[in-house]
């Protein structure tokens, strides 16, 4: 189809006008391109969520700080801890499985491409909804995790408490809906072959992250469904005096809130067991372990949630339960360190710099690990619930973790997705920064937790010993600062001249390898038939036993390509997320534009199921 | 630095920069050592120097579990460190034997971390029933009751109710029973051991047995709305005879003021919408905000944030949510002289 072609990225043809290139993007199906918008919008959105924590570091730089009051304070900290868990990290997380998944199975796109669109935009509409109530002055002030009955409409009347419960239910049906997709995507559109033990680790971690996240999406769903019709319609389910229970809402957040911790983690650990493999150049050690590793804790995350409440008195027998079963999680965590650690053992490791962002991970994610060990024993955890020596800990998980994982993606793969190379010194020094800048904000605040300083304070006494280290604190907040405006600079500098990238710049050892950078539309020419977890190295290396490395297949003929069958665009996903923003923005408007929002998306949705397209012979799969 | 390429070749030439990985070792050492050059423990809110038996039965596992963290800690990285430094490429090395992974390891050092997480739970579960058996008989106890944003102190035993000051005497038994009339709060006194969350209509039990007489900070340690970071609190641990004093002190009803000023502060108290909220025994009997008989007995007021002297009271008094933003209490338009007058009475309860 030549309406399409046009739209591929890296596609020769030029892209005829400025507005039909925004069209393009805007109708997008490719899973490539709403990768990039998943990417690109969310490193957007992690700078707001850090120049949030920015502000509040300011604040908290010296005792007795006026920078901002505490109405400011509250929503800063709401805003930032949402933002990063549900704008930031988890879509930085979908970028590289709709861009990575496809090629890494060997598929020409996703199972859905629509739905994959209608994703992205009921993201985006999301996001933007609950930041539109900065422009409406009522910006969140309950806490990223809400705690009923403060979120009640006795005890926050204002629309501040709407905006974040719509705006994580309209995140909710966005990460559904993707987890669906990806689910089927990974059941269905593997190469012939690609047996589920022969998937990369990142399609294995990304797979569990699925199950996860359309299982432990529905938990919030039903708390934030609970807490709207208790603050529209009256109900009681949260209200304590009318015999409600605001501990429900713990149980159900926390039921949801840990799994989502997995969802946060899982997919920077598959990062990490790709990049080590290849710049050790050695299989990933133990490969069926890690997995397992991955399954169980995908497993035990959902019978650990009451550990974020042993301090709400739930009786010694819960506790224990709690207590067991999170140290049970310990066990594969920990195996998977060693298995990556063996992973390095004997190898001929190559120093570049998405490697030093997964030994990164590595050795952050660690300490993240082991104090979680000791907040695992409620004794313990009741010493340090709430305060800095929490917020110290699951940095080190989430950043320590998550986003050096997901950076050493974002360096690993950013020469298969844009077709240039990052530039390596800028990389590194990126990367020494951002190391020295987390260790200084988040090293010394275990000791401020430990030395009883609590957390969501905009305030405190200048006579607790407090002083001196959330100043070095501040300081290192601003080095993380300077080392993402480094990852900046890079991107511009070699987005403008850097060098071009071969298809396998890191002698990679994955199908994404294989194919061009950045790939055409239609990613493989030929789909490829597969024998092993590192296909692309068996083929380039022989198998290490003798094996030779595989004959390769002849060049792919003009025939070929123009028989491939890719999904027209569509402007229906847009439309639809545009239609159910009308309708459930309403709900802070007037009933009127629920319904006619309501309508509006009924309409869309049967336009979007009844859109022609071609039937489906020739259809790659 | 590698040099700048044109584009990447498979086996790019390259000097190993293995200094560049002890940079990271460098990181984490200095971070650390810095630290504990600046690293006091002493201070008020410590949470690691216990000075009750339930603070002491906590901070035993967690030194327990921080001595085993540490080891596994450094060995994790020591053998980071080390692979990365034995393991870099080096100029025509061949590609190493491609290991696919070693049973009887990878069965070893899952069974190794079972074991020292059993050495973990064992003393965990004991703590954990150990901590929260029922109070004995003798137990002192005290009644909290957490409300935006400051705690009221009752003793039922003693009949007498305070707000932002807790007095206990040591190696009797304290038993509080958490309340919550508003949102959900954490009654936590770091130096006397762990938290315990206060939640509406559930009444949470807390025991422990002060062990060492002082003076100690507490704090709201759950997020309970704008003026969370201002929920704070004292505890003054007594020796059993002074805690006798503090109780018959607190028990006898307040003196008549004799200064005119005060005179006057008393008269604009019992005309004014003080009353409706306030109790001072014999005077009025209000239940929203703090009871004062004794108000002028406590070092400090308004959720322990300001010492209690004339001109923080005035202030006080003259602009609540200026001093304590989102304050319930509302500024009645006291002025000059009457907030003076007012500061003077609430200042000769003692």
């Amino acid at each position: 189809m030549a309406t399409h072609a046009a739209f591929m990225p890296g596609a020769k043809v030029e892209t005829p006008t400025f507005w039909g290139a925004v069209a393009s993007w805007l109708t997008t199906v490719d899973h490539k391109r709403i990768g990039i918008l998943y990417g690109s919008s969310a490193f957007i959105f992690f700078l707001i969520g850090g120049i949030e924590a920015l502000i509040m570091r300011l604040q908290l730089a010296r005792p007795d700080n006026t920078l901002v009051g505490a109405q400011t304070f509250n929503e800063l900290f709401t805003m930032h801890g949402t933002t990063m868990v549900f704008l930031a990290i988890m879509p930085m997380s979908a970028s590289f499985f709709n861009y990575m998944i496809p090629l890494q199975i060997g598929a020409r796109d996703v199972a859905f491409p629509r739905l994959n669109a209608l994703s992205y935009w009921i993201f985006l509409a999301g996001a933007l909804f609950l930041h539109a109530s900065f422009v409406f002055g009522a910006v969140p002030d309950g806490g990223w995790f809400g705690y009923a009955n403060l979120t009640s409409a006795q005890f926050s009347p204002r629309h501040t408490i709407d905006f974040w419960m719509l705006g994580l239910q309209i995140l909710g049906i966005s990460s559904m809906l993707a987890g669906f997709n990806f689910l089927v995507t990974i059941i269905n559109m593997r190469a012939p072959g690609m047996t589920l033990m022969r998937m990369p680790v990142f399609v294995w971690m990304s797979f569990v992250t699925q199950f996860l996240i359309v299982l432990a999406f529905p938990c919030i769903t039903v708390g934030l469904i609970l807490l709207m019709f208790d603050r529209f319609f009256g109900t009681l389910f949260y209200v304590p005096a009318a015999g409600g229970d605001p501990l429900l809402w713990q149980h159900l957040f926390w039921l949801f809130g840990h799994p989502e911790v997995y969802i946060l983690i899982l997919p920077a650990m598959g990062i990490v067991s790709e990049i080590l493999p290849t710049f050790a150049r050695k299989p990933l050690f133990g490969a069926p372990v890690v997995i397992y590793s991955g399954i169980m804790i995908g497993f035990f995350g959902f019978g650990v949630w009451s550990h974020h409440m042993f301090s709400v008195g739930m009786g010694p027998v819960a506790d224990a339960a709690f207590s067991i079963s999170t140290m049970l999680i310990a066990v594969p965590t920990g195996v998977k360190i060693f298995n990556w650690l063996g992973t390095l053992w004997g190898g001929s490791i190559r120093f570049q710099t998405p490697l030093y962002f997964a030994l990164g991970f590595i050795a952050m994610f660690t300490m993240g690990g082991l104090s979680g060990v000791m907040h695992a024993s409620p004794p313990v955890d009741l010493q340090q619930t709430d305060t800095y020596f929490v917020v110290a800990h699951f940095h080190y998980v989430l950043f320590g973790g998550s986003i050096f994982g997901l950076f050493g993606g974002a360096y690993y793969w950013w020469p298969k997705i844009t077709g240039k190379l990052l530039d390596e010194r800028l990389g590194k020094v990126h990367f020494w920064l951002m190391m020295l800048g987390f260790n200084l904000t988040f090293f010394p605040q275990h000791y401020l937790g430990l030395i009883g300083m609590p957390r969501r304070i905009y305030t405190y006494a200048p006579d607790l010993g407090w002083n001196f280290w959330n100043l070095i604190s501040t300081i290192g907040a601003f080095t993380i600062a300077v080392s993402f405006l480094i990852f900046i600079y890079n991107v511009i500098r070699t987005t403008r001249s850097g060098k071009v990238a071969s298809p396998d710049p890191w002698d990679g050892r994955t199908l994404e390898w294989s194919i061009p950078s950045p790939p055409p539309v239609y990613n493989f020419a030929r789909v490829p038939q597969v024998h092993d977890r590192d296909d692309l190295w068996l083929q380039k290396y022989g198998d290490g036993h003798g094996g030779a490395p595989r004959p390769k297949a002849g060049p792919v003929t003009a025939a070929e390509i123009a028989a491939i069958h890719m999904p027209p665009t569509s402007f229906w996903p847009i439309i639809l997320a545009i239609a159910m923003a009308v309708m459930i923005s309403g709900l802070l408007i007037s009933t009127y534009q629920i319904i006619i929002g309501g309508l509006l998306t009924l309409y869309c949705m049967y336009k979007f199921a009844m859109e022609l397209h071609r039937p489906p012979e020739g259809h790659g799969h | 630095m590698p040099p700048q390429r044109s584009t990447v070749s498979r086996f790019p030439k390259r000097r190993p920069d293995w200094t560049l990985v002890g940079l990271l070792g460098a990181v984490v050492f200095l971070t650390s050592a810095c630290s504990w050059v600046g690293w006091n423990w002493d201070t008020p809110m410590s949470t690691v120097i216990p000075k009750s038996d339930f603070g002491k039965t906590t901070h035993a596992i967690f030194m327990l579990i921080s001595w085993w963290t540490l080891g596994i800690f450094i060995a994790v990285e020591g053998i980071l460190l080390y692979a990365c430094w034995r393991f870099r490429e080096r100029p025509g090395a061949a590609i190493p034997k491609q290991v696919h992974g070693h049973t009887v390891l990878e069965i070893s050092w899952t069974i190794a971390f079972a074991v020292i997480l059993l050495i973990f739970a064992i003393p965990t579960i004991q703590a954990i029933f150990k901590t929260q058996e029922a109070p004995a008989a003798t137990a002192l106890r005290v009644e909290v009751f957490g409300k935006q944003w400051w705690w009221e102190f009752r003793y039922p035993q003693h009949k007498i109710t305070t707000a932002n000051e807790l007095h206990l005497p040591t190696g009797q038994a304290a038993a509080f029973f958490l309340n919550a009339p508003d949102v959900i709060h954490s009654f936590w006194i770091p130096q006397l051991g762990g938290k315990r969350d206060v939640v509406p209509h559930r009444v949470n039990l807390l025991t422990m047995t002060p062990e060492v007489p002082g003076e100690y900070p507490g704090q709201c340690a759950e997020y309970c709305g704008m003026s969370h970071a201002n929920m704070r609190f004292r505890v003054i641990v007594h020796t059993p005879a002074d805690f006798e004093k503090w109780v018959k002190s607190q028990q006898t009803a307040p003196v008549e003021p004799t200064d005119p000023v005060a005179q006057q502060g008393k008269t604009i108290f019992t005309q004014s919408a003080c009353v409706g909220c306030h109790t001072i025994n014999g005077v009025s009997a209000g239940h929203i905000g703090p009871d004062l008989t004794h108000f002028a007995s406590r070092k400090t007021f308004a959720g322990s944030l300001m010492t209690t002297t004339p001109e923080n009271l005035v202030k006080w008094i003259e602009n609540p949510e200026h001093m304590k933003p989102g304050a319930l209490m509302p500024n009645l338009g006291m002025k000059g002289e009457q907030s003076k007058a007012l500061a003077a009475y609430l200042l000769s309860l003692k």
